[in-house]
């Protein structure tokens, strides 16, 4: 038994040697002024996990409040804060950056055989801008909070609200920038830093996810951030732009939010569908089924992402030809997920298949990813979304992306290279038990939700007719297993970092350019740039089958 | 069969350690810095495209807020402009051409001031006595009579004037700044035919705030249907 | 768990009430929607036990029995991949056509539907019949009639949703939105507001109550104690000044309104709008913006001074204008 898993010839990591990027130097500056991408990586996986538990301890509490149709916790005011605050952290300081600015930042100079990304220097500065985010995030809560919705739709966010609007937005605004950034700078290092020989499509489709991540990243990013802006001006100048009252037009603030804030899931799933990619691979040890489909799957997924926003707006007013236009195209987007599942069905095939923790992660994806995007299609039917949107079956919906979907690949992406990232193997036990645990969880919360919906239980309700509360205690019930689930992978990865067994460099057998390093890898990640000369996931065969 | 990755230890001085060729950083830089202004143009994208439907839903009310403006200065700031990427272009050019260090830096002073000047014509001519005439929104504004029931849209063009207007002028002083930074370089002597790629990289961006001007010139100021074939 | 167990042991006992399933099916539209509901349920049932079960078939049937096994490394099949994108496709048409259809077929209110107008504001429903009667939180209406809602905000968007009669539509401020159904069950059914609206957006709701023919008009009658809209319309054409300048027969400074509801208005620019319900509402708070040629821009905005009921009670008075003969203008 070799590494054979190898796709270049590389001197065998030395053993022995236990210099590494995590021991190499010494200090909080050597932290806090890094430019190496891997601790950036650590400094970003640190507040992210932070801000996760801010948002999850507001979900918490809108659960149990709604055990009770007259609310279990708190006036309707502070409920108002408690969705807005779970949406506005979960979504633009945890879903959006966590996998490309955790694992992406770790591991694509990696998995392209470079030292570091093209620009290290404004990657830190990116981590200095979530923070900068964050912070007036967490200032606006401990000041009284926001009301308006993580969609700030007008008029209320501007003349309506008295909740702490302006600051919000700011910290929304400069987190933005570090989006911006990151995208910036993984496009350049795909783009001119590949090891020779790594063709476009010689790379692990981790990296396709992320290229198309970064696009959307770049081209979506500014409009919300130039949008959001304008209602702070409004709000501290009192002028009006969407206000009708002052002659603006609130529609028009919703096409340019949306315009953003639709390729913004596409943001949160396709890394996740990435990391989805690397895990059935390597635990099925098998190449992908269909590589180039995957790949161009998630470049049309980011193209035509720009051109579905209306299907936010069936009902508010836009004419009846945009609606078809939107709903057309909104089904169009649907395919090229279809494409993947079937691709990552058809890799397992006759596999080698191990129920290691991070490939739990990856299957119970598939499952709930495809049940997630079906139920969009209810939303993309014209006739169909009159009824359910702005419903829990909305919440639903995107729940079953977003948690079922994205967190899910976050956390199996997360098992998967954290021998890489720490050097340490975790229980794995514990680690399938909590995965369990979280699918089951999961479902109890979510799959009521869609029922609460169809019977017309409206979104942002504080208060509501007891008819829904059994479905809702149900929902409730389910989160607070959710809850458990979350909670166990925290507590074996942080003991594991300290007394969990020492991983080799490639525990799993993996191939891919990042496990042909020590495990933690050196700062420079490779002593000599290695030259590529193989397809990837060249995991040997029975009978190897002539490419094309 | 593991060629010898080139130049690990043989990286010239100025090139960073995560790059192998001194090609490969400029390119890099080059990729990067035309994708940060593809985000700049999707960022000024959207407020063209909020100004775009208004003008369109609220024709009269913005052609009356146009006539608010004077098209001298525009028209003035649009040469001083286009005379900024000039002077960039030549301050780059020298690098190329290896000429003294000194003329790099008249070109790069001359495109600064130029860069001033539209500021000052901008900042005293244009907002300070707009502000004395009471048409700047959240200050002072006041309604006038022949606007009719037009005033609170007559207001929102002055609102998109000043943010268009203001946001380029902030990207105006960064730019100004970035170009202040590259002449204290270029006194060190850094910049000469074989490594000029800051000037080239930092000239992209100022023709891009030149280009948005160019856009915002006549869509403010020469718009507002007081240029007409038949006259009215 | 004390609520859960009090609900099960108070209500009725049946599955159904204690876990309900779906709504009433109250309107026209209902039972079509339904089907397409169940039809979407049901496609995507399918493909996710679907795709469950062959992931759980392989987990079982391929798992790894030894660290060094290899796997078949099948991995191209160009005629599965088109199956596979076709055959989605074609799923994704069909409900395109079938959602869409419904959908436009449902956009148009039949001709002759009753007209009910709504002003959403924080945090209440307001609905005006025309012959008079003004309804909070509930909307009284006859079965098999259909009914055309005219809705506006006050203030913030709203969201109008009957959950039983499948319908639902932004109610926006500064713009008129359309709805219309028709009830085809006697009954009580749920109104909410469904766009967030603020502190008291879960408190928004009501009632629709739909009643026999008979029950309606009675109801009707007991409630006529209000004059009709089209009447405070006029009493407020006349107190805010409106009747000094459009005086009948084009002899005062402003048009004369009789018959103009309803017809193409040509504007100084040369473009056409119909005078509908957003024109007039346009042309009393924004006047100048809609200038008609041959008549000075000197008609004042009355924005401030009406609110979005009497802005419908003017239009409704204008409405009612519309069925004498007109003199056309100069």
């Amino acid at each position: 038994m070799s590494s054979s898993t190898a796709v270049a010839d590389l001197p065998a990591p030395s053993s022995g040697s236990s210099v590494n990027y995590l021991n190499a130097t010494y200090g909080i500056k050597s932290w806090l002024l890094t430019t190496d991408h891997k601790r950036i990586a650590l400094l970003y996986l640190t507040s992210i996990t932070f801000m996760f538990l801010v948002g999850g301890v507001a979900a918490t509490l809108i659960r149990i409040h709604l055990i009770e149709p007259q609310g279990a916790l708190f006036e309707p005011e502070t409920y108002n804060k408690m969705f807005t605050i779970h949406g506005v952290v979960m979504v633009f300081f945890f879903l959006i950056p966590s996998i490309p600015a955790v694992l992406g930042n770790f591991l694509v100079p990696m998995m392209i055989g470079a030292r570091d990304v093209a620009f290290p220097r404004l990657n830190l500065l990116s981590w200095y801008l979530y923070i900068t985010g964050s912070l007036l995030i967490l200032y606006t809560i401990m000041a009284g909070g926001l009301d308006t919705g993580w969609t700030f739709y007008e008029p209320y966010s501007s003349a309506y609200s008295h909740t702490h609007v302006v600051a919000a937005i700011f910290g929304i605004f400069i987190n933005g920038f570090s989006s911006i950034l990151t995208g910036v700078n993984f496009i350049v290092t795909i783009h001119k830093m590949r090891a020779p020989g790594m063709t476009w499509f010689r790379m692990p489709l981790f990296l396709w996810s992320l290229y198309a991540t970064s696009v959307i990243f770049i081209l979506g990013t500014p409009v919300v951030a130039i949008t959001l802006f304008l209602v702070a001006l409004e709000r501290i100048f009192r002028v009006g732009i969407f206000d009708p009252a002052l002659g603006g037009d609130p529609i028009l603030f919703q096409h340019l939010f949306w315009f953003y804030s639709h390729p913004a899931v596409y943001i949160m799933i396709l890394p996740g569908m990435g990391v989805i990619s690397e895990l059935i691979t390597c635990f099925s040890k098998k190449k992908i089924f269909g590589y180039e489909f995957v790949a161009f799957s998630s470049m049309a997924i980011a193209v035509i992402s720009f051109l579905v926003w209306g299907h936010h707006m069936f009902v508010s007013g836009q004419s009846v030809y945009a609606g078809l236009i939107f709903s057309v195209l909104s089904f169009a987007v649907a395919i090229p997920s279809a494409v993947k599942v079937f691709n990552w069905t058809a890799t397992l095939y006759r596999g080698s298949i191990s129920y290691a923790a991070p490939m739990l992660y990856a299957l119970g994806f598939i499952g709930l990813f495809t049940m997630g995007g079906l139920t969009g299609l209810f939303l993309a039917s014209l006739a169909e979304d009159v009824h359910v949107n702005n419903t829990y079956f909305v919440v639903a919906h995107f729940h079953y992306i977003m948690v079922g979907g994205a967190v899910m690949a976050y956390l199996g992406g997360i098992h998967y290279w954290w021998p890489k990232i720490t050097g340490r193997l975790y229980p794995d036990g514990w680690a399938r038990l909590a995965a369990a645990v979280i699918f089951i969880g999961f479902n109890l919360t979510f799959f009521p939700q869609f029922v609460m919906g169809y019977l017309g239980m409206p979104r942002r309700y504080a208060v509501y007719p007891s008819e829904f509360q059994v479905l809702n205690v149900m929902s409730s019930a389910g989160a607070s297993i959710l809850a458990v689930g979350y909670v166990i992978p925290l507590i074996y990865l942080i003991w594991s970092m300290r007394y969990g067994p020492v991983s080799g460099p490639n525990p799993w057998g993996a191939t891919g350019l990042e496990w042909q390093t020590t495990s933690p890898p050196p700062t420079e990640n490779f002593e000599e740039i290695p030259v590529v000369t193989e397809e990837p996931y060249n995991y040997p065969g029975i009978e190897v089958p002539t490419r094309g | 069969m593991a060629a010898p990755s080139p130049g690990t230890h043989t990286r010239p001085a100025d090139v960073s350690h995560q790059f192998e060729t001194k090609e490969q950083q400029r390119e890099a830089g080059t990729l990067g810095m035309w994708l940060f202004l593809a985000t700049e143009i999707l960022f000024f994208g959207g407020l063209f495209c909020g100004f775009i439907v208004y003008r369109s839903l609220h024709g009269r009310a913005f052609e009356l807020g146009s006539r608010l403006l004077e098209v001298r200065f525009g028209a003035i700031n649009t040469a001083v402009l286009i005379c900024s990427s000039l002077t960039m272009v030549l301050a780059i050019y020298s690098a190329q051409t290896g000429k003294s260090k000194g003329r790099i830096i008249t070109f790069l002073a001359l495109t600064m001031l130029l860069g001033l000047t539209f500021l000052g014509v901008k900042l005293y001519f244009e907002w300070y006595h707009d502000y004395l005439e009471h048409i700047v929104p959240g200050f002072g504004f006041l309604n006038r009579p022949e606007w009719g029931s037009l005033s609170p849209e007559v207001e929102m063009f002055m609102v998109f004037y000043f943010f268009l207007t203001g946001l380029h002028a902030l990207h105006m002083v960064v730019g100004i700044g970035i170009l202040s930074v590259l002449s204290v370089m270029a006194a060190r002597g850094r910049f000469g035919p074989r490594y000029f790629a800051p000037l080239d990289i930092s000239g992209l961006y100022w023709h891009f705030v030149d280009i948005i001007w160019i856009y915002l010139f006549p869509l403010l100021y020469l718009l507002g249907g007081r240029y007409s074939l038949r006259g009215h | 768990m004390i609520a859960f167990s009090h609900l099960m042991f108070d209500s009725g006992c049946s599955i159904r009430a204690l876990i309900p399933l779906h709504p009433p099916a109250a309107s026209s539209i209902a039972h079509d929607f339904d089907r397409l509901h169940y039809t979407l349920t049901a496609i995507t049932l399918f493909f996710t036990i679907l795709i469950f079960s062959i992931i759980f078939v392989f987990m079982v049937k391929y798992r790894r029995r030894s660290e060094d096994e290899r796997a078949e490394q099948i991995i191209v099949n160009i005629p599965l991949e088109i199956i596979w994108t076709v055959f989605p496709m074609l799923i994704c048409a069909g409900l395109f056509v079938w959602a869409s259809a419904l959908y436009v077929r449902n956009s148009r209110p039949p001709a002759a539907s009753t007209e009910i107008f709504v002003i959403g504001k924080q945090w209440m429903w307001h609905l005006q019949h025309p012959e008079g009667p003004r309804e909070i939180d509930e909307l009284h209406v006859p079965v098999n009639v259909p009914v055309k809602l005219t809705m506006t905000s006050q203030d913030v968007i709203h969201g109008f949703f009957i959950p039983a009669f499948r319908i639902k539509k932004d109610v926006v401020p500064g713009r008129y939105t359309q709805i219309w159904f028709k009830a085809t069950e006697v009954g009580d059914y749920h109104l909410f507001c469904t766009q967030y609206c603020g502190a008291g957006h879960s408190k928004m709701i009501g009632w629709i109550h739909v009643m026999e023919p008979t029950a309606y008009a009675a109801w009707l009658a007991g409630n006529e104690k209000n004059p009709s809209m089209a009447q405070e319309g006029e009493r407020l054409f006349d107190d805010l000044g409106c009747a000094g300048c459009h005086t009948p027969n084009n002899t005062g400074l402003g048009p004369s309104l009789v018959g103009m509801y309803g017809r193409p208005e040509k504007l100084r620019d040369g473009s056409t709008r119909m005078a509908d319900e957003a024109l007039i509402r346009q042309a009393i708070v924004n006047p100048d913006s809609v200038p008609l040629p041959n008549y000075p821009p000197v008609m004042p905005t009355f924005k401030g001074q009406v609110d979005e009921e009497q802005v419908i009670e003017l239009v409704a008075y204008i409405k009612s204008l519309g069925a004498q003969e007109r003199t056309p203008n100069p």
